[in-house]
């Protein structure tokens, strides 16, 4: 192995077995990295940005320019954006509806993944068809049924309505992910189960199920993400019902009413990024994996 | 599997065992089978199937907005929207985001995937830590955020500009910078998805190809050239249609930063469709159905006129192979 990089010397190293220096290599490593890092502290340059500036007044923030460290720390903003700009009821609701959607994703998709990789049912065709066909439609093709359909069914402003149309649109992949699982764990499994004298259910929640933890945390992960950053349907959701409003939907709101409380709009941002931030950090592995799966699949 | 065993099963001597084998569709299956399938028919059919189907049925009426009377108008707001300048520039500004973020992401997320793809690279996990967080930030607070650093009077990307000695620029609020603007957020923005899309290809080709090339006395490019991209290409197709379909539905930043404006410069199709059916003046939700749906054949006519390009030059490869 060696570096495998783009370095600016594109001459061939000559003879066989001509190697550069171990030192050379180690340099322009070192070289690659502090490049690299100078980018990199760019790319998350305005995310620390907006930490700073939710603790400065609205002066400081005028006057500290690029400065990320506050002349003086105002933990005001964050009480003004908690509790007098309602965040406090933003983020209960945008837990409440991650939460309930990705539970009932879980449980639709791995039932569904499940008899789709085992069993010839009338219409299996049908359905892997149409779930393929599905997967690339845009939002704005179908948002306007989708709020007629919850309004006649009177669920337009409330947390069900939401709920429901969140887990019922797309998610495409993750049917496909359980599917593509299952289809590969060995029938001897199965067989020794109905051996035993175990019935339908009994296989499912006590040996396939518990086999796909993998393949659960990434749908697990990928849904809360999505869910939780999703804007279009709360949006359109939560026009009459500002009590209803999620973060994202809420800070859009927030600008709209005080345009000009910059230090309150800094920590309304903080506190509406922070959790998925930090779950981020902690569950890396899981994340990355379950992106890169889109494209080894 | 654990199929009933009813008489007929008995007669014909199939016992319960495993079934999605060859096995024909009438062998009896146990209900649960059905059962398992109903929540995702159910609510796949409601909040998927049926309103894309239905769209098309709204498409031809005159309707004001929920609850009120709707008239069948047939193809009327087809014409209207064939006609519609505001439609075409919105397609048209969708498709300038793509043919310009779409190649920029490509290219650049696989410079820094193969500098962080060597496992020598000192910091390299913290580094794609750092490139692939905004990602995960909420794109609508994203935008939000950025109409504050982006600001002329005090946000820190002028307080930079002013550093080095240029006049500040009003980046959204002029219609000559602020697509341009948007551009540059959603390259920052989602350039770590990418990233770790062609981190998973580069992870497919295997270490012993670059230790023999290494032994012939291959330098860093021209392993590159010989090994990492020939064997990268057909990941190539996958990440720009990925990439492409991402950037079809550029809403929720676009709605944030400048919601279409100044003077309809950033305007893309799903915007327009949003402030036809629910912020316009006069909203007519028959017509935002129409532009879904054109705006639904622009998205399959895009993604299939890319599937065949990329067949036609695979095969034409191997002819010349």
């Amino acid at each position: 192995m060696s570096t495998r990089s783009l370095t600016k010397d594109t001459m061939p190293l000559g003879a066989p077995g001509v190697r550069r220096s171990r030192l050379s290599r180690r340099a322009v490593r070192w070289t690659q990295t502090v490049v690299l890092a100078v980018v990199a502290l760019a790319w998350v340059y305005p995310l620390l940005w907006i930490l700073s500036a939710s603790v400065k007044d609205a002066m400081g923030i005028f006057s500290s320019g690029l400065s990320l460290w506050p002349e003086s720390w105002h933990w005001d903003n964050y009480a003004r954006a908690w509790s007098d700009a309602g965040f406090d009821r933003y983020m209960l609701n945008t837990i409440i509806i991650t939460v309930a959607t990705v539970m009932i994703v879980v449980v639709r998709c791995a039932a569904a993944g499940y008899v789709i990789a085992r069993f010839r049912f009338l219409g299996r065709r049908l359905l892997v068809g149409v779930l393929a066909a599905t997967m690339f439609i845009p939002t704005g093709l179908f948002i306007v049924p989708v709020v007629e359909l919850t309004d006649l069914m009177g669920l337009l402003n409330t947390h069900v309505g939401l709920i429901l149309a969140l887990s019922g649109s797309g998610h495409v992949a993750a049917v496909l992910l359980y599917a593509g699982f299952f289809s590969r764990v060995p029938k001897e499994l199965e067989e020794a189960a109905v051996m035993d004298g175990a019935g339908f259910l009994r296989t499912f929640f006590r040996i396939m199920l518990p086999l796909s933890g993998p393949i659960t945390s990434t749908v697990v992960v990928l849904t809360f993400l999505a869910t939780w950053n999703n804007f279009f349907l709360p949006l359109v959701f939560t026009f009459s019902v500002p009590e209803n409003r999620t973060l994202a939907v809420g800070m859009l709101a927030f600008e709209g009413t005080n345009s000009t409380d910059w230090s309150g709009l800094a920590a309304a941002a903080s506190l509406s990024l922070l959790p998925i931030l930090v779950l981020f950090l902690a569950l890396q592995r899981h994340f990355v994996e379950g992106i890169a799966g889109a494209v080894k699949n | 599997m654990t199929a009933t065993l009813t008489q007929r099963n008995l007669r014909h001597g199939t016992a319960a065992g495993s079934s999605a084998s060859k096995g024909p569709v009438h062998r009896r299956l146990s209900p649960w089978v059905y059962a398992f399938l109903v929540p995702t028919v159910l609510l796949f059919g409601l909040y998927t199937v049926w309103p894309s189907l239905s769209s098309v049925f709204y498409s031809m009426l005159d309707w004001r907005g929920l609850g009120t009377d709707r008239s069948f108008t047939g193809l009327t707001n087809y014409e209207r929207a064939l006609a519609d300048p505001l439609f075409w520039r919105s397609v048209g500004v969708t498709l300038l985001i793509i043919a310009v973020t779409v190649p920029v992401r490509v290219a650049l997320a696989l410079v820094l995937a193969i500098m962080l793809n060597n496992p020598r690279l000192p910091l390299a996990r913290l580094l794609r830590t750092a490139f692939f967080i905004p990602v995960v930030a909420t794109t609508a607070i994203i935008g939000i955020v950025m109409g504050f650093v982006l600001d002329p009077s005090s946000g820190p990307v002028n307080a930079l500009l002013e550093l080095i000695g240029i006049s500040p620029v009003d980046f959204l609020g002029s219609s000559d910078t602020a697509l341009w603007s948007v551009m540059g957020v959603h390259i920052w923005k989602w350039m770590g998805i990418t990233m770790i899309y062609w981190l998973a290809a580069l992870q497919t080709v295997p270490v012993t190809l670059y230790e023999a090339a290494e032994l012939d006395g291959a330098g860093a490019w021209g392993r590159f050239a010989h090994i990492t991209m020939p064997l990268l290409v057909p990941f190539t197709v996958i990440i720009g249609l990925l990439t492409v379909v991402e950037t079809m539905q550029i809403f929720d930043l676009v709605l944030t930063m400048t919601g279409g404006g100044p003077y309809f410069s950033t305007m893309v199709t799903e915007v327009y469709i949003y402030d036809q059916a629910f912020a316009a003046a006069n909203p007519n939700l028959g017509y935002a159905a129409t532009l879904g749906v054109l705006f639904g054949v622009v998205t399959v006519l895009l993604v299939g006129s890319l599937l065949l390009i990329s067949r036609t030059l695979r095969a034409r490869k191997e002819v010349l192979a």
